[in-house]
């Protein structure tokens, strides 16, 4: 009981702090807003003359000072409510989120792939460290951080679009809409678009996740109950996936959440590679185009993205290891 | 000491050679491409910098071994006309300062912090390492392009361009101090607990000396390690940033730049005036990376049995 009440209080904690932070970015947000651009202008455009601008102004209550604007802001914010875009006419909230399934499907596609391969091929580097293709794998590794993204972009793009001719190489294809949701997973145009964007994505997260993997499982090889396990007779693929690889991904989980940022990152550039029509390549095009009001909003979104997922980490962390204790935790 | 035998420099750098033949490779080809940008001024064919020389023309030439190549430009011309060797040369040397650069300042910062944290422990080492903490799990590369996204977005193209070095030295350096601040500060530890220190500070030298003279000089050698592969982190942000169109300008650019603006011809048939550059900057940067790795090994011989 005293556990459960305790990893209730941790997360109710957890949860408070992520609401701080969120408030902090907002703040951020609205700094940035009142430094860079003039909100008369998201409304009323250019043509507008000065006078009539400056009347507007009072009407609409622009000229207030800064802590009434900050508290409109935040209330705004709450109802869903971050201003209206200068390219698009309409409320940047709508504007990103409807970019966003196109991300998400790009990241989802390239998780997969990861971990698809990192798991087995880090399990095989830790369990045969000494084979060539331990090695193999190990050195290619190594060239695989040193390729930028973007690099393995358009290398993919020359070989498999321009000299071959096999996939596109840009846009996401064909799509269905679902609700609010616009999906290209459904048309095999949309699948064959995906390819070579979700591959360049885990070109870069591939090499890391390997060596991770491969790391924890190295750590959790060396503990007794692994020996344990192999006298009692358990079978070499029973040891590595029921026994050491559940406690090493543990740690997987952890250094994952931190590379959320990273990740936002890479997406970004893969989606300028291929101008794939998701979150990252809208940012680009605000600034392109100063569009003030998309740009914060814009980072809002990704703000939340990385609170939500370092907190849903913090706590799964919680979950996933008994032996992490909150008996005396401040 | 009798009986043991020193090895001399000659021979641990004979036995390194011995042990990591790929570093040696890496070691000469990262050699090779500094001196050539280095000395870019002197053996490039043509000033890449100067528009007036640009011939349309000439635009778009496949490099030597392809059929339609000029003589003139070895391997072929950009979209403008421009020399690709000499862009390259010039690109590659603006890559290596920005990325140089910035490492010093994430070196000054992060050295002198956890030196001090190290040293100090207590109070001022939590507050050292929980700012790491946060500072690293804000991605450095997602900070760098907010930044300057927002400085074009605020100020616009032309500002960015006009201080795009030192912004970019900037907005790398002051990101990844944490790296070199968990070093030194695990280091200095380390070194802190160990006799001769103690006899320093038992015969009268004051901190600031107690770390210059005795802690510091022993910790380097993890620290070059690190340097090593953040320089390689700090080329590839910058060729990022400059590919992103939030780094060096057209008119002055680095390898980013030119893979950028050589990225629109991929589909016109031109595809070597971006993958060019392309293959430089991964030769520099996997260079650099194997050389680190083998430092890493030589300098820390319990790692290599993992």
């Amino acid at each position: 009981m005293r556990a459960a009440a305790a990893a209730l209080a941790f997360s109710m904690r957890r949860l408070a702090q992520a609401l701080l932070v969120m408030l902090a970015i907002l703040v951020i947000a609205f700094a940035v807003r009142s430094a860079l651009g003039d909100p008369l202008r998201e409304i009323v455009g250019e043509a507008v003359p000065e006078a009539e601008r400056e009347a507007l102004r009072h009407q609409l209550g622009l000229d207030a000072p800064w802590p009434v604007q900050l508290a409109r802001y935040l209330a705004g914010a709450a109802h869903g409510d971050l201003g209206t875009s200068l390219i698009y006419k309409r409320p940047t909230l709508d504007v990103v989120l409807a970019k966003f399934p196109a991300s998400f499907e790009l990241v989802l596609g390239a998780s997969l792939i990861v971990l698809l391969l990192s798991v087995p091929a880090g399990i095989y580097c830790a369990v045969r460290p000494r084979a060539l293709p331990a090695r193999l794998i190990l050195g290619l590794s190594v060239l695989g951080i040193s390729v930028p993204v973007f690099l393995t972009g358009i290398f993919l793009i020359t070989i498999f679009s321009v000299w071959l001719g096999w996939l596109p190489a840009f846009g996401r294809g064909e799509t269905i809409r679902i609700g609010f949701w616009e999906t290209g997973l459904l048309t095999p145009d949309g699948l064959k678009h995906l390819i070579l964007p979700a591959l360049t994505l885990s070109s870069i997260l591939l090499p890391l996740f390997i060596r991770l993997v491969r790391g924890a499982m190295l750590d959790e090889l060396d503990h007794d109950y692994v020996r344990t396990a192999r006298a009692k007779g358990a079978s070499p693929p029973r040891v590595w996936f029921a026994h050491a690889l559940r406690n090493a991904l543990i740690p997987l989980v952890a250094v994952g959440g931190l590379q959320v940022g990273t990740l936002i990152a890479y997406t970004l550039l893969t989606e300028t590679v291929f101008q794939w029509p998701g979150m990252g390549f809208l940012f680009l095009e605000a600034v392109t185009r100063s569009d003030i009001p998309l740009i914060t909003t814009y980072l809002v979104a990704v703000g939340f993205l990385f609170v939500v997922v370092n907190t849903l980490v913090d706590i799964a962390s919680l979950a996933l290891d008994p032996r992490i204790s909150l008996e005396g935790a401040p | 000491m009798r009986g043991a035998r020193v090895p001399s420099a000659a021979r641990n750098a004979r036995s390194f050679a011995f042990e990591h033949p790929g570093a040696v490779l890496a070691a000469i080809l990262l050699v090779c491409i500094v001196v050539a940008s280095a000395l870019a001024p002197v053996i490039a064919p043509y000033d890449p910098f100067d528009l007036s020389s640009l011939d349309v023309l000439d635009a778009e030439l496949p490099p030597w071994w392809r059929s339609g190549s000029d003589p003139r430009f070895l391997l072929g011309t950009d979209a403008q006309g421009r020399d690709l060797l000499s862009a390259i040369l010039y690109g590659t040397r603006i890559s290596l300062t920005v990325g140089v650069l910035a490492v010093l300042i994430q070196a000054v910062i992060g050295v002198s912090l956890g030196l001090f944290a190290g040293y100090r422990g207590g109070a001022i080492d939590s507050l050292v390492s929980r700012a790491a903490d946060i500072q690293l799990s804000l991605s450095t590369l997602m900070m760098a392009i907010i930044a300057l996204a927002l400085f074009r977005a605020g100020l616009g193209g032309d500002a960015l361009s006009r201080y795009a070095v030192p912004l970019l030295v900037v907005v790398i350096g002051l990101a990844e101090w944490p790296y070199f601040a968990r070093t030194a500060r695990a280091a200095t530890q380390v070194e802190a607990a160990k006799d001769h220190v103690r006899a320093a500070r038992a015969l009268g030298l004051t901190g600031f000396g107690v770390v210059r003279r005795h802690i510091l000089p022993n910790v380097l050698s993890p620290l070059i390690v690190v340097a090593t592969t953040q320089v390689a982190g700090a080329i590839m942000n910058e060729a990022a940033l400059s590919f992103l169109g939030l780094g060096m300008p057209v008119t002055k650019p680095s390898l980013g730049t030119l893979i950028r603006s050589g990225y629109d011809l991929i589909f016109a048939g031109a595809w070597w005036v971006t993958v060019i550059p392309g293959l430089v900057l991964v030769a520099l940067l996997v260079s650099v990376n194997v050389l680190g790795d083998a430092l890493r090994d030589a300098l820390n011989p319990r790692a290599r049995r993992r």
